[in-house]
């Protein structure tokens, strides 16, 4: 079966199922700065079509976490990890893996707006053009990514202007609208709202609403409200380690782990 | 409506902090006038000192090649041709090679060679002019004489329009060998200046744009370099300016004849070289105000070229979008 093609349940598992098809399986997962351990012993799912929040202390390693999924570490040297990550059956962590397929596959956007040194319509359609996406496609597909991160009432009429003139929270927009127009599967936000206003942060958090109904979305993030308004799944990490993940309501109202609890009530962290 | 501050009138203003803060302010703005002031003084100098060969030659000085101390005629468009020539073989082989010792640098290179490398050319820059022209007139010219001009004459050379450019006999000394030294000269200087510059750009977009599935190619090409665009055109002019003004090295292995000749093997000359090796000769006014009025032509050349480095930098901007 070619796993690389997108594969995705026509019948919906809401109510039937609480805990869908997991889309990311991650398992044993250890991640080493040079000699430091970063990541100690990870299991986690990441179930299809859901939203994983993960939270923790500062250095905790979710934002680590977070790039080994895409093996955005492999950029630098004497990164390393072991164990295994499952997208679709096959283990990314594996030598050989195409990275540059891998990252069409899980896009990434980070804790600052990053917009490209091009024109907004360049921005996005520059991943398309990546993809071998057709000609006459591009400007219908750069208006469905840009209405899918709820952008393009704002820029409809300035596709030509500099992405980076942008304000900070259409930049960030602008960053989800480039990730999601090349159709990936899984979607990784770092902090994507940690640099924004309010008003910004919540159409940030609109626009991820809406995109789980097409992706399987984590995202890191050091606000609470924001873990509980958009996820729905919710994983705590401490120290490394995966402390304990869960369905966002009960991990909110009724922790298993003192130390969940503790965070989540601000009592250290 | 302004309303006078405490500040303006109280204690402060009398306070000798606050006064020893406009004396500092007016210590920084008498080093820029200093900038200034230089550069008008060159400038009129030169112009005072070359007026003689303009009044004689007129603006027809510019484009006579003609450069004959024993009847008294001077023209500059030999030693400008060669100035130009010799500039764009150099950038042309050190822009490519000293952004690619950059990228490697900053994204490929493992870890341990990184300062090695880096010290090396630093090391390279450091090196004296005299150096590079002693080293390219006793082994860089002989090598090219013997080796690497015989080569081009039997392969570019046979090749039609581009062939006159590497054609007639290989004399080792010429425009080519000396391009190829300012090449070397400047390479260190777009090399580590690249570097910095391309440390500059954030992590974070590098990820970004790795992120989309993009190769180290794409990656470099599409969005670190138009990230730096502006600081890195102001390093390669910088190193532009470097080549267009680098006298001894090239002096030394430019054959310095006042001629224009198509193939970049011959010997020619240029600015530069020719102010420093005719100076101590120039025994009539005229001469000297030649040689003179050669180094307002290259005072104003490289103005040009800065101006016209503003210029595409503005360009480049408007087709990224404003």
């Amino acid at each position: 079966m070619d796993t690389l093609t997108r594969e995705r349940s026509p019948l919906s598992f809401e109510g039937i199922d609480p805990a869908p098809k997991p889309r990311i399986s991650i398992r044993n997962l250890e991640f080493f700065y040079g000699k430091t351990r970063a990541l100690k012993g990870i299991d986690l799912d990441l179930p299809e079509n859901r939203v994983t929040a993960f939270i923790g202390p500062s250095g905790c390693g979710k934002s680590t976490l977070l790039r080994v999924l895409n093996r955005m570490y492999d950029l630098y040297p004497n990164q390393t990890a072991t164990g295994e990550v499952l997208l679709d059956g096959e283990n990314i962590l594996a030598r050989g893996t195409d990275l540059n397929r891998l990252r069409t596959k899980v896009g990434m956007v980070f804790q600052k707006p990053t917009p490209f040194p091009m024109t907004i319509h360049e921005n996005i359609a520059f991943g398309l053009r990546l993809m071998g996406t057709v000609k006459s496609e591009i400007d219908d597909r750069i208006e469905a990514a840009l209405r899918g991160a709820a952008l393009w009432e704002e820029v409809k009429d300035k596709l030509q202007a500099s992405g980076q003139s942008l304000s900070g929270g259409q930049q960030q927009r602008l960053c989800i609208a480039r990730t999601i127009a090349v159709e990936p599967e899984v979607i990784l936000l770092d902090e994507p709202a940690s640099a924004l206003d309010p008003i910004s942060t919540g159409k940030i958090e609109e626009t991820i609403h809406q995109l789980k109904e097409r992706f399987t979305i984590a995202i890191v993030t050091h606000n609470m409200q924001q873990a509980s308004r958009v996820s729905d799944r919710t994983a705590f990490m401490y120290l490394g380690e995966l402390i304990e993940a869960g369905e966002t309501a009960q991990i909110f109202t009724r922790p298993r782990e003192e130390r969940t609890s503790d965070y989540i009530t601000g009592r250290f962290g | 409506m302004s309303v006078v501050t405490e500040f303006e009138t109280g204690p402060r203003a009398t306070n000798p902090v606050a006064r020893s803060d406009r004396v500092f302010g007016t210590l920084t703005f008498a080093a820029a006038v200093v900038v200034l002031l230089t550069l008008l003084g060159v400038f009129v100098s030169l112009a005072m000192g070359a007026w003689p060969a303009f009044q004689k030659f007129g603006i027809g000085f510019l484009y006579t090649a003609k450069w004959n101390p024993v009847t008294d005629k001077f023209g500059a468009l030999a030693p400008l041709y060669g100035t130009v020539v010799t500039s764009v073989i150099a950038m042309l082989i050190a822009v490519p090679v000293g952004l690619g010792i950059a990228i490697f640098l900053t994204e490929t290179c493992p870890r341990i060679l990184r300062r090695p490398l880096g010290i090396a050319i630093e090391l390279l820059a450091g090196i004296p002019s005299i150096i590079y022209g002693i080293w390219g007139l006793f082994v860089f010219a002989p090598f090219m004489q013997s080796v690497v001009q015989p080569a081009l004459i039997d392969t570019l050379g046979q090749v039609p329009l581009i062939g006159t450019l590497f054609s007639g006999a290989p004399y080792g000394i010429g425009m080519l060998t000396a391009g190829l030294i300012l090449a070397m000269m400047v390479l260190p200087f777009i090399a580590s200046l690249a570097r910095d510059i391309f440390l500059t750009v954030p992590d974070m977009l590098r990820e970004s744009a790795y992120g989309l599935g993009m190769t180290r190619w794409e990656v470099n090409r599409h969005i670190v370099i138009p990230h730096v665009r502006t600081a890195l055109v102001g390093g390669i002019m910088l190193s532009l300016g470097r080549a267009l003004g680098e006298t001894m090295a090239v002096t030394f292995v430019i054959g310095n004849a006042h001629r224009i000749s198509a193939s970049i093997l011959q010997p020619g000359t240029t600015i530069s070289a020719a102010i420093a090796n005719e100076f101590t000769e120039a025994t009539t006014p005229l001469y000297t105000a030649s040689l003179i009025a050669l180094g307002l032509v290259l005072f104003i050349l490289t103005f040009i070229v800065l101006a016209a480095a503003q210029y595409m930098l503005r360009r480049m901007k408007q087709k990224s979008g404003v």
